[in-house]
């Protein structure tokens, strides 16, 4: 399933919060995660939900997902339809509930990744192919152990197969 | 093997030698949700079929809509109540206080690991215990079977001598540190506070040092314990505790060593929208920016020793008229604390608002919702846009005491022009 994704990249900046993500004021919608997607990153880009289409990619600088551990932030942009989320760095809890919810993060360089580039993924080997520009990037390996938690749909579904 | 404390900490809870880098299964001592992230937390629980194991370790706090301001948000509180009742877990209603202010209060023991699903959980490596934050689902598996899989982190010592001259705070230290490392130069690390200085600051200072040190991106922040430790655990608790006194070994393996003068700490600032964008307070005074609320409360500057601080400041003065001045004790003991010292009067005569010990202000969803424009300034850990409920306001952080000293004069004071 996430052996190869395809879609278009829509770049943001560093340090793009939780909050940036989630915004607190929808704190009351967490109970409604079709509701509180509609609302995906949109203190970082107000007009991110309709421009997006399924399948593309959340593409970003240092830092990604700093902040609140709230899981709702990688939840809402599964939710929304972005396929991964790539950036140059990770923090740390966003990184692990990305992986425990099932949304393929990677860690590589996205400097070269304009917005509206149109990207091959394959998380699995870890190869970013840009074909607007013909780069390609190679991201960190996940652990394997993550990895099989991401390939399980998160950790949820890894527990009930693994029977832990 | 030399170890840094968290490694040795963790060693234990793995039941082998560990060093940084090794995904180990550690044990754990405490699990928190809030009502923020409890919900979830308890669909996971139940969609991983395996209950809650040690449920009296298992703590659930109603502090982040603290009184609920949506009937979403009480249903929320009610599922969480019921599932608590239901599993014999602990339970915190609304307004007994904040989560990590409570786990302080009452919980916490040195060398001990707690988890938990809100990003300030690593407040309580104040007691040198493991204290770090993770997600809904991570929280609910260590709910579930009390374990949780960890990577060992490398660590930074962060060398601390002297002491913290008022009306320099133990806030001020934390964003200069803040500040030095940048929002993410200690991510996945442990910070270790050691050295003389660690031995001069108040428990109370320890929580607000430790609590901020995710602003770094780090996983944890640890300060060895001492007596402080256990007076502090004594008078709260009134409980005396024995702990083997752990401190990293000598020539422990640190990927760094940062070292600060206490007695150098001055009035600092972290101005929007970025925790890591942290001046020396005279530099943002020169600014001259006009402020429409003062909040003093949160995990983080919400303590007896913050409430004193900023009356001090206030000591026969009153609250610039058009700015709003908000405390929010950090629990209910601060709040009656607060009280009996006749410091909520003071706040009150000078023009303030006291609001229920929580969250509420700090992340945008009642008791001080900011409006398009407005500046802030907050005793709170975070300054992103939009943290405070309105994407067009601007939050700067602050210690209590230049907190304070801004509702005074209605714009960003240095707190030692008011003295």
């Amino acid at each position: 399933m996430i052996d190869e994704l395809r879609g278009r990249a829509h770049k943001f900046g560093d340090n793009i919060s939780t909050d940036l993500i989630c915004p607190g004021k929808y704190f009351h919608l967490r109970s409604n995660i079709k509701k509180l997607a509609q609302h995906t990153l949109e203190d970082a880009d107000p007009d991110f939900i309709s421009k997006m289409n399924p399948g593309d990619f959340v593409v970003a600088g240092e830092n990604f997902g700093c902040g609140s551990s709230r899981e709702h932030a990688p939840v809402i942009i599964k939710e929304s339809g972005v396929s991964a989320v790539l950036a140059k760095s990770f923090a740390r809890i966003f990184f692990r509930n990305a992986v425990n919810i099932g949304l393929p993060v990677m860690e590589c360089d996205t400097e070269s990744i304009s917005g509206g580039d149109e990207l091959e993924v394959r998380p699995r080997e870890g190869t970013v192919s840009n074909l607007s520009s013909g780069a390609r990037i190679t991201a960190r390996a996940l652990p394997e152990t993550m990895y099989n938690i991401l390939e399980a749909g998160g950790l949820r579904d890894y527990v009930r197969k693994n029977k832990l | 093997m030399k170890k840094t404390l968290t490694e040795k900490i963790l060693s234990a809870h793995a039941e082998k030698d560990v060093k940084s880098g090794e995904v180990v299964f550690v044990d754990i001592d405490w699990a928190l949700v809030q009502d923020g992230t409890g919900p979830l937390t308890v669909d996971v629980i139940e969609e991983m079929g395996k209950g809650v194991d040690r449920p009296d370790h298992r703590c659930v706090f109603l502090d982040h809509a603290s009184p609920s301001s949506r009937y979403e948000l009480s249903d929320s509180h009610n599922k969480l109540r019921r599932y608590a009742r239901e599993k014999e877990m602990k339970i915190f209603d609304v307004g007994e206080g904040i989560c990590h202010q409570l786990m302080a209060e009452k919980f916490v023991e040195p060398g001990e690991v707690v988890v938990g699903a809100d990003s300030h959980t690593c407040t309580a490596g104040a007691f040198g215990s493991f204290a770090s934050g993770f997600g809904s689902t991570d929280i609910a598996f260590a709910m579930s079977t009390g374990r949780l899989w960890l990577r060992i982190p490398e660590a930074i010592n962060v060398k601390l001598r002297g002491n913290l001259k008022f009306p320099a705070m133990a806030k001020d230290l934390i964003l200069f540190l803040i500040g030095r490392l940048g929002s993410y130069g200690a991510t996945y690390k442990a910070l270790e506070f050691t050295g003389e200085g660690v031995e001069n600051l108040s428990m109370e200072s320890r929580l607000t040092v430790c609590n901020m040190v995710i602003e770094a991106g780090a996983k944890n922040g640890i300060m060895p314990a001492d007596d402080k430790t256990s007076d502090y655990i004594k008078r709260e608790r009134g409980k005396d505790i024995k702990f083997k006194p752990l401190r990293a070994d000598n020539d422990a393996g640190y990927e760094r060593v940062l070292e600060i003068n206490l007695d150098e700490i001055s009035p600092q600032v972290a101005e929007p929208h970025c925790v890591d964008n942290v001046l020396n307070a005279n530099e943002t005074v020169k600014k001259d920016i006009k402020v429409d609320q003062v909040v003093i409360g949160t995990c983080t500057g919400g303590r007896m020793e913050d409430l004193r601080a900023a009356a001090r400041i206030l000591e026969g003065k009153k609250v610039k008229k058009g700015v709003r001045f908000i405390v929010s004790p950090a629990s209910a003991n601060v709040y009656l604390a607060a009280m009996r010292e006749g410091l909520l009067e003071k706040f009150v005569k000078s023009g303030g608002v006291i609001v229920t010990p929580g969250c509420g202000p700090c992340v945008g969803i009642q008791g001080g919702v900011l409006g398009t424009g407005e500046v802030c300034v907050s005793t709170a850990n975070r300054n992103f846009k939009g943290r405070m409920g309105c994407s067009d306001s601007f939050i700067y952080l602050a210690s209590p005491a230049t907190a304070a000293a801004s509702a005074v004069t209605g714009k960003i004071t240095e707190p030692g022009d008011l003295l």
